[in-house]
């Protein structure tokens, strides 16, 4: 192939003019560079989207407060939605499954290149587009400016009459660029695993991560499509006057409901799904036990995928459905708790009995145990229709997912930077600005989001800009604002030690955490071309295998 | 450890997996499924709750002569890759070049029907509900019919040049799936317009 052989003359060449080495970057079709550009991209959207939560917190802080205007609140919640989603956790999901697939089933690059490296620019340029609004938004009427609908953009808010200006065409094109970007990585990553495993790596010897990354990407490839055809016919009402949305010529606001939906909840597994693929390999390494029940792992990651396509319309349970299609989605909602369930057994059951250290990957994905059940039981909760009548649209919901993204999925994520940082690099991050920022960051999320659930019952509604004083709202609402400040010195403290760790930590070696997985066999940062000889595996934990030949796995297989 | 002195194991037995190609051209059949799904489930919610006329029933012909036309053109691209995958140049090129003709009689068809219903029947996509769906669905599966036809013609211009031989044609079949698939959703689009929806 010859974007290998182009990648094996760059490699090691340090003394190179800066903007050679930029314009290698651009260039690069290499899984391992797309892959920390995707994950670079998405920490600056994150630093985005932080100061967007955070200028939120503040003006939420006390009652009748004034630090936005109602306008700019509206712009900043749907953008902190919109960026948090589509331009921080997927591609940040996207580029670890960019850098380890390969790595992890003994492969020299992902199997479309090329393609590759189209996705990836092609969800910088959306990410890009999305933030151009707050400068081109206005348009030639000079009416609004950043996209202001929400990020799940109701219709009839989307009307030319209620959206004049360009904002919501930014947002629309900004997605379908970003959700063609993103068919196009899941469609290498289901190629990658089913055509370049090395020999001896069945799928039933796969490691999780590359499993649950397959199973994510199927459900991106059903999921993603319906939000893409949606947001073309959203473009055919504002620009050629289409009346797919339009109530007033017969069109259905709900219709866009449920296909924003249909899109809208496998994304929510779609973003868990390679967290919990994090979790599955950082676990039984800091337990020193194999995974536990690695079958029933898979099946339920596959059981979760499907179900996540058939409970869309349990958000959208104040919409007046009838009481067959509420109690359809109640059960298919309280379905999906099983596998889930199985899951988190799964996790204890590696952990049980195994020598457990508690590095900061650990840490994390601990956290994470405890915080994605508690996700989950409010889950359970607003899956019930008459709670969910409750409280829907409240702080209550903010609050519960919230716990799934940052509770869970972020500290996933965490947990990973801190497990495959030295391969990435070579050089470990510290322990102890780990530690800090993990025990932080803890304590910020739980001050801000246990406590946000609070004001939901008292019956807060989201989304709005201020509130009267002396609801019993007041007092959480600072707090929670205090947790917010809390998580973000810790995000500061994380980046701090990306970049601290980058230049001065202590180098890693191949295998800094004496572990079984084929990215661990290579030198860190792994070459260009990955493996000097494609490896041959025999079990599920080839270097087990390999620093045990007198009791390998292969053996019990 | 390193990977350089990582002994090279034997192979156990025989270890093949599919082509690439195969798989993401499968892959890409599935997320265009779905957006076609979509769109095929809001015409059949919207069918019958336009506000103003007209109706599918007063303004469709069921293009038939074409639709045998882009439906055969399936046959003539299947064949057309078998006889690649025996080395008959001659009979590829010359099927494959039939395959781009029917597909392109069937945008005529598709084109002399919108300039009909548009300059006749007063028809446009934001005049009802209908026309947005029709042209909606219509369009996007005639945008698809032009991608492929561009993908078709651009190996036909290779062919011609003597690029195309054997060892390509695990490639060419793949893109006759994307072929089939095309003529597959325009099945389920006649059906759900010109015979449902009327």
């Amino acid at each position: 192939m010859s974007s290998d052989v182009m990648a094996i003359h760059t490699a090691g060449d340090a003394d190179r003019p800066w903007v050679e080495t930029l314009h290698e970057w651009v260039i690069t079709v290499d899984h391992k560079r797309l892959g920390i550009l995707y994950i670079l991209y998405a920490l600056l959207f994150l630093i985005i989207a932080g100061i967007e939560a955070i200028i939120m917190r503040i003006q939420l802080m006390h009652p009748h407060n004034g630090f936005v205007s109602p306008q700019v609140f509206n712009r900043m919640f749907t953008m902190h939605g919109t960026t948090m989603i589509f331009f921080v956790t997927m591609p940040i999901l996207f580029g670890f499954a960019n850098y380890l697939v390969p790595l992890m089933i003994g492969a020299r690059d992902m199997a479309f290149p090329r393609l590759n490296a189209f996705s990836f620019w092609l969800t910088a340029f959306g990410g890009a587009l999305l933030y151009f609004s707050f400068l081109g938004g206005s348009g030639l009427y000079g009416a609004g400016n950043a996209p202001d609908v929400g990020w799940w953009a109701y219709a009839p808010l989307t009307s030319r009459a209620f959206s004049p200006g360009h904002s919501s065409d930014y947002w629309t094109i900004a997605l379908l660029v970003s959700g063609f970007g993103s068919i196009g990585t899941a469609i290498n990553i289901i190629a990658t695993i089913l055509s370049l495993r090395c020999p001896g790596m069945k799928l039933s010897r796969m490691p999780l991560l590359a499993w649950l990354n397959l199973v994510m990407s199927g459900l991106v490839l059903i999921s993603i499509s319906p939000l893409s055809a949606a947001q073309i016919m959203l473009l055919v009402d504002r620009y050629l006057g289409g009346h797919f949305f339009d109530t007033q010529a017969g069109g259905s606001a709900t219709l866009w409901m449920h296909f924003f939906w249909i899109f809208g909840h496998p994304e929510v597994y779609i973003l868990v799904i390679p967290a919990f693929a994090f979790a599955s390999e950082i676990i039984p390494v800091f337990s020193r036990k194999p995974i536990f029940g690695y079958p029933v792992m898979v099946g339920a990651t596959v059981c979760i995928g499907f179900i996540s396509m058939s409970v869309w319309a349990h958000h959208m349970f104040t919409i007046g459905m009838d009481s067959n299609a509420n109690t359809f989605f109640v059960l298919t909602t309280m379905a999906i708790a099983v596998p889930t369930g199985i899951k988190i057994f799964n996790w204890l059951g590696t952990m049980w009995g195994g020598k457990i250290q508690f590095k900061t990957p650990m840490l994390f994905c601990i956290g994470f145990l405890f915080q994605f059940l508690i996700a989950g039981l409010t889950g359970i909760m607003l899956g019930a229709a008459p709670f969910n009548w409750q409280l829907s649209g409240s702080y209550f919901v903010v609050a519960h997912f919230h716990y799934m993204l940052a509770g869970a999925i972020f500290f996933c994520v965490f947990a990973a930077f801190y497990y495959w940082f030295p391969k990435i690099t070579g050089r470990m991050l510290s322990e102890t600005l780990g530690k800090l920022h993990f025990w932080l960051f803890l304590i910020g999320f739980h001050l801000t989001f246990d406590l946000m659930h609070i004001p939901g019952v008292l019956g807060m509604s989201r989304r709005i800009y201020t509130y009267e004083p002396g609801r019993g709202w007041d007092t959480w609402n600072l707090i929670v604002t205090i947790g917010a400040f809390i998580q973000g010195i810790a995000i500061l403290l994380f980046v701090a030690n990306l970049v601290f760790s980058y230049f001065k930590g202590p180098k890693a070696g191949n295998d800094p955490w004496d572990a079984w997985t084929l990215e661990w066999s290579v030198s860190s940062p792994p070459p260009a071309y990955n493996f000097a000889s494609i490896p041959t595996v025999s079990s599920r934990r080839p270097l087990w295998d390999r620093k045990h030949p007198e009791d390998p796995d292969s053996h019990y297989e | 450890m390193s990977a350089i002195t990582t002994p090279i194991a034997q192979t156990p037995g025989a270890w093949s997996l599919p082509y690439r190609g195969k798989v993401g051209m499968a892959c890409l059949i599935i997320a265009e499924s779905a957006i076609f799904t979509i769109f095929v489930v809001a015409y059949l919610f919207y069918t019958g709750k336009s506000l103003t006329g007209p109706t599918p029933r007063e303004v469709l012909d069921p293009p038939i002569f074409y639709t045998i036309c882009l439906l055969s053109s399936s046959l003539s691209i299947h064949f057309a890759a078998k006889f690649l995958e025996r080395s008959r140049r001659g009979a590829f090129l010359g099927l494959w070049f039939l395959t781009i003709v029917l597909g392109g009689l069937f945008l005529y068809g598709t084109g002399r029907e919108w300039h009909r219903l548009i300059y006749e029947r007063g028809l446009t996509i934001s005049t009802n509900l209908f026309g947005t769906t029709y042209y909606s669905l219509v369009g996007l599966h005639g945008f698809h019919v032009t991608a492929g036809l561009l993908m078709l013609s651009i190996v036909l211009l290779f062919g011609l040049a003597g690029r195309v031989g054997p060892e390509q044609s695990v490639r060419v079949e793949s893109l006759s799936w994307y072929w089939h698939f095309v003529d597959a959703v325009w099945v389920v689009v006649f059906t759900v317009v010109y015979v449902f929806g009327r």
